[in-house]
């Protein structure tokens, strides 16, 4: 197994830097936002992106979605996805979503996402960060508006994201063979 | 990752405490689900599951259509009067016909013990035992220990009454097997007549006073004398059965602290329980009933999720 360095630690801190100004750059004053981490990794990253806004004086309301229900894999693996816990406590109807996940490698989870986000009403529009692209390994039509990295990859590697907010000693980003 | 040890939700004495706790799990997202203004999610989308009630039911068989329906599932309801069954086909005869309309999931109700067992070796669907005679009722069991567990925070340690009519409850037994598996202690009260003979072999005290076991629990399951399965006269009437096994509101509040009650339903309001109990602070008997579709989807969902 060999493992190569996408982003550390502090290129990980510019990385969201850039993608919070580019929030900024679209939403002003985030008066109408709301901010939805997908579960289970990409809350971590939903709440960096919260934190980072917060201390430049911008509050946005922060939830968690989880399309484990919502899946297209079901009874096509062998066990069931195991599902988290979903916590929006705010309206969504006629509100601009910014969806956050780590990894965006086929685009059914976030197919899935966009489903389960409807249960809770109809968004004026929605968006989607994610911090690494896989570029070309798409098996639906869903493209990022904000992306941290695009990485061209296969589909036998992984990412692997480590956060300390996830345990780990040090924010890292890996790309992993795993031949 | 997760799945079940079972293919089948037959009782809960086949199954693990990883397996129950897997099922509160999934469970506590799916009552977030029914919570929700859109209450349904399409998970179980092309499943078939026919609900086959050969007894009576109408909390249990609404409750599992609604998770099944919750879960976008393809329903049939099937019951034994009006049926073919009246003209002598045999219960595996019925069940094969039904899942030759493929049919995944059977949920079933029967006035036998082992019933679902029996039928378990002879089909490919899986089974979810909606109660069989006076054996066991998974489900029910499972939404109590869910429902415990919402209102004290776990159940490992509590100590549980179940009150009344042991001998005939498939809920007490498999409140029992739960409650034992997920550390609970344990204690059945009611009339001797009506308490199994070999039931403390399971490791659960017996009483015959419900004064001391009221003392005794954190939480009181009371249970209905089931007069339909009795053939025999277990005590001299229902009055006085109820004078001095019924309990009231004013029991309840002299009591040194305060217990939950709960009630598997149907409730014979003014025999085990007064209504100013049924209805008091103490109860969570419609907490059960809500957290009973929540945890039956739990259930579905890992059963359907399971088969390939």
């Amino acid at each position: 197994m060999q493992k190569k360095l996408i982003l550390d630690s502090k290129q990980l801190d510019i990385t969201l830097s850039r993608l919070c100004q580019q929030l900024i750059e679209n939403h002003s004053d985030f008066s109408n936002c709301v901010i939805l981490g997908l579960q289970p990794r990409g809350i971590f990253l939903a709440e960096l992106i919260h934190q980072k806004l917060k201390s430049l004086k911008l509050s946005v309301p922060l939830g968690y979605l989880d399309a484990t229900f919502h899946r297209d894999d079901f009874r096509r693996r062998d066990t069931p996805a195991r599902a988290s816990e979903t916590r929006v406590d705010f309206p969504i109807e006629g509100k601009e979503v910014i969806l956050i996940d780590d990894v965006l490698f086929t685009g059914r989870t976030v197919r899935a996402a966009l489903d389960a986000m409807i249960s809770f009403g109809r968004p004026a529009k929605v968006e989607l960060l994610v911090l690494v692209d896989r570029k070309s390994t798409r098996d639906l039509p869903i493209a990022a508006d904000y992306v941290g990295k695009y990485v061209a990859t296969h589909d036998t590697q992984r990412v692997l994201v480590e956060l300390q907010a996830q345990g780990h000693k040090q924010n890292k980003i890996w790309l992993i063979n795993n031949k | 990752m997760s799945k079940l040890s079972q293919r089948h939700l037959l009782g809960i004495k086949d199954i693990t405490r990883e397996d129950i706790e897997l099922i509160f799990e999934t469970a506590d997202n799916f009552k977030d689900v029914i919570n929700r203004p859109i209450k349904k999610v399409p998970s179980l989308r092309d499943v078939t599951i026919a609900n086959i009630f050969f007894e009576n039911s109408t909390r249990t068989r609404l409750s599992f259509e609604l998770a099944e329906k919750r879960l976008s599932a393809d329903v049939v309801n099937f019951s034994a009067s009006g049926s073919s069954v009246k003209k002598g086909e045999t219960l595996l005869d019925t069940v094969n016909n039904i899942l030759a309309m493929k049919v995944d999931m059977v949920v079933m109700r029967h006035a036998s013990a082992g019933a679902p067992h029996f039928l378990s070796k002879h089909i490919k669907a899986n089974i979810v035992n909606a109660g069989d005679g006076t054996h066991e009722h998974p489900t029910q069991a499972l939404l109590d220990a869910f429902s415990i567990r919402e209102k004290l925070g776990s159940v490992e340690g509590k100590k549980i009454a179940i009150i009344g009519d042991i001998l005939h409850s498939r809920v007490a037994l498999s409140n029992i097997f739960a409650l034992k598996k997920l550390g609970a202690e344990v204690m059945v009260c009611g009339p001797p007549t009506l308490i199994p003979k070999f039931i403390s072999t399971l490791g659960v005290k017996v009483e015959s006073e419900v004064s001391k076991a009221l003392d005794w629990c954190d939480v009181a399951n009371v249970l209905r004398i089931q007069l339909e399965r009795q053939q025999l006269k277990y005590f001299p009437s229902l009055r006085e059965y109820s004078l001095y096994y019924g309990i009231d509101k004013k029991t309840l509040d002299n009591l040194k602290k305060k217990i939950v009650l709960m009630h598997p339903g149907p409730i014979n309001r003014g025999v085990e329980l007064t209504s100013d109990a049924a209805d008091s602070q103490h109860s969570i008997i419609l907490d059960q009933v809500e957290n009973g579709v929540a945890v039956r989807m739990a259930v579905l969902y890992l059963l359907a999720g399971a088969t390939n």
